[in-house]
């Protein structure tokens, strides 16, 4: 059963590569990428740890609700480990 | 800006001119050399905010990120680049007339 | 002087403001210098000076991306259509299946989506401009706008609709969006009726915005 992953539904200021319109969102995670750079630190010029990448897929549906054009259309997007939170789908 | 509203997407396209070459190479040759990332040029495009976004184009939003983080490494200062570009004014009207020549 | 075509071998012979093919760039150098040129001058000579860059190393950037074209991913995508073993590398592994092939892609972490009969896959980058430079070359000019970038991730049907494809509703549409690291290619499916077409027929076929996705391949 595929691993279900909430984006954190933080506002930071500054550069983060978790898109606005997924924060909040729950997906599967679709295959994991390995481990890159933390782009939030190399924005500054820091130096930065290596974190995990991970390809996360949402429906449009879970993206747009009854807005979406085709709900079982998706959307895959690169995501942070440390932006993700992990969804218990035995949660009520 | 995903997921905003917007109009139909332009189709028109453009020959890239020979100063947007050039802005592409610095941009990919300083990254090779460490002088800044592509996070980097990233944030300081994101700081530049909406408006750059409607009244500048692609380029010319790139070579200011490309720029901006170059003055943060310490590539060059501020006051150098401000006599050179005011140099570079003087040496004629148009891009090929403002080329240095040796 | 005039230009020789055959001179391909040549190619020392360029000098400041001329193409890779010995033609002029086109509408810049005689256009009014406005301020953002300025500081491409400025910065350039600068860099230059102070021993970060070479004039030869710039002009050695631009060439190898100008150099960069749509065919590099059409010869990948047509190479994947004759060859199931590459296929399957490709799918598993698109920048190696790409440096297979010889294409210099450099550190480029690329994925390839299938299309198939029930899928279709859609590439944006709504962050930036985030596009497989190092196979297809630079974007087209629709890509980095503010509608597409906006617009593909919500209403990716309707898009495709102004790019003249209409999707039936049994086919899924899957956007990527190129958000870290990543840049994604479309692998087409191959248009029927081309049983007997070789490799470089094949790839004639193949069009930039069919590896977008914002586009099907070319009929034979």
């Amino acid at each position: 059963m595929p691993e279900r992953v909430r984006v954190k539904a933080l506002t930071p200021p500054g550069h983060v590569r978790a898109p606005w319109y997924l924060r909040g969102k729950t997906g599967v995670i679709e295959r994991p990428l390995g481990q890159f750079a933390n782009p939030e630190q190399l924005a500054y010029g820091l130096p930065a740890e290596r974190r995990p990448l991970y390809r996360v897929r949402f429906t449009m549906a879970e993206i747009w609700g009854d807005a979406a054009e085709a709900p079982a259309d998706t959307l895959d997007a690169e995501i942070y480990g440390h932006w993700l939170e992990r969804v218990d789908s035995h949660a009520p | 800006m995903g997921g905003q509203d917007a109009g139909p997407v332009p189709m028109e396209g453009h020959d890239f001119a020979l100063w947007e070459k050039r802005v592409d190479a610095l941009m990919v040759l300083c990254g090779q050399k460490d002088l800044f990332t592509v996070d980097g040029l990233r944030r300081a495009l994101e700081d530049m905010g909406e408006e750059a976004f409607e009244k500048m184009s692609y380029y010319e939003r790139w070579i200011a990120a490309v720029n901006q983080n170059l003055l943060e490494a310490g590539a060059y200062s501020l006051e150098e680049l401000a006599a050179r570009m005011d140099e570079v004014a003087r040496r004629g009207e148009s891009y090929g007339e403002a080329q240095a020549h040796a | 002087m005039p230009h020789d075509h055959r001179d391909h071998d040549h190619h020392h012979f360029h000098h400041e403001g001329m193409s890779p093919s010995g033609h002029p760039y086109r509408g810049d150098n005689d256009g009014p210098l406005g301020y953002w040129q300025r500081m491409e001058i400025a910065v350039r000579e600068l860099l230059v000076e102070k021993g970060v860059l070479t004039p030869a190393e710039i002009a050695a950037q631009i060439e190898a991306m100008d150099a960069r074209s749509p065919a590099n991913g059409a010869a990948v995508v047509a190479r994947a259509w004759v060859d199931p073993d590459f296929k399957a590398r490709l799918l598993a592994d698109a920048s190696a299946a790409s440096r297979e092939m010889g294409f210099d892609i450099g550190p480029l972490n690329l994925i390839a989506v299938e299309n198939t009969a029930d899928t279709h896959n859609l590439i944006v980058c709504t962050l930036c401009s985030c596009y497989p430079r190092n196979l297809l070359g630079l974007p087209p000019d629709w890509y980095k706008t503010r509608a597409y970038r906006s617009r593909a991730v919500r209403e990716p049907r309707s898009v495709l609709r102004e790019f003249g494809l209409e999707l039936p509703d049994d086919v899924t549409v899957r956007v990527h969006d190129s958000t870290a690291d990543m840049r994604y290619i479309v692998l087409p499916a191959r248009p029927e009726g081309t049983e007997g077409m070789d490799e470089a027929q094949l790839a004639a076929l193949v069009t930039r915005d069919s590896m977008i996705g914002t586009g099907v391949p070319r009929q034979p």
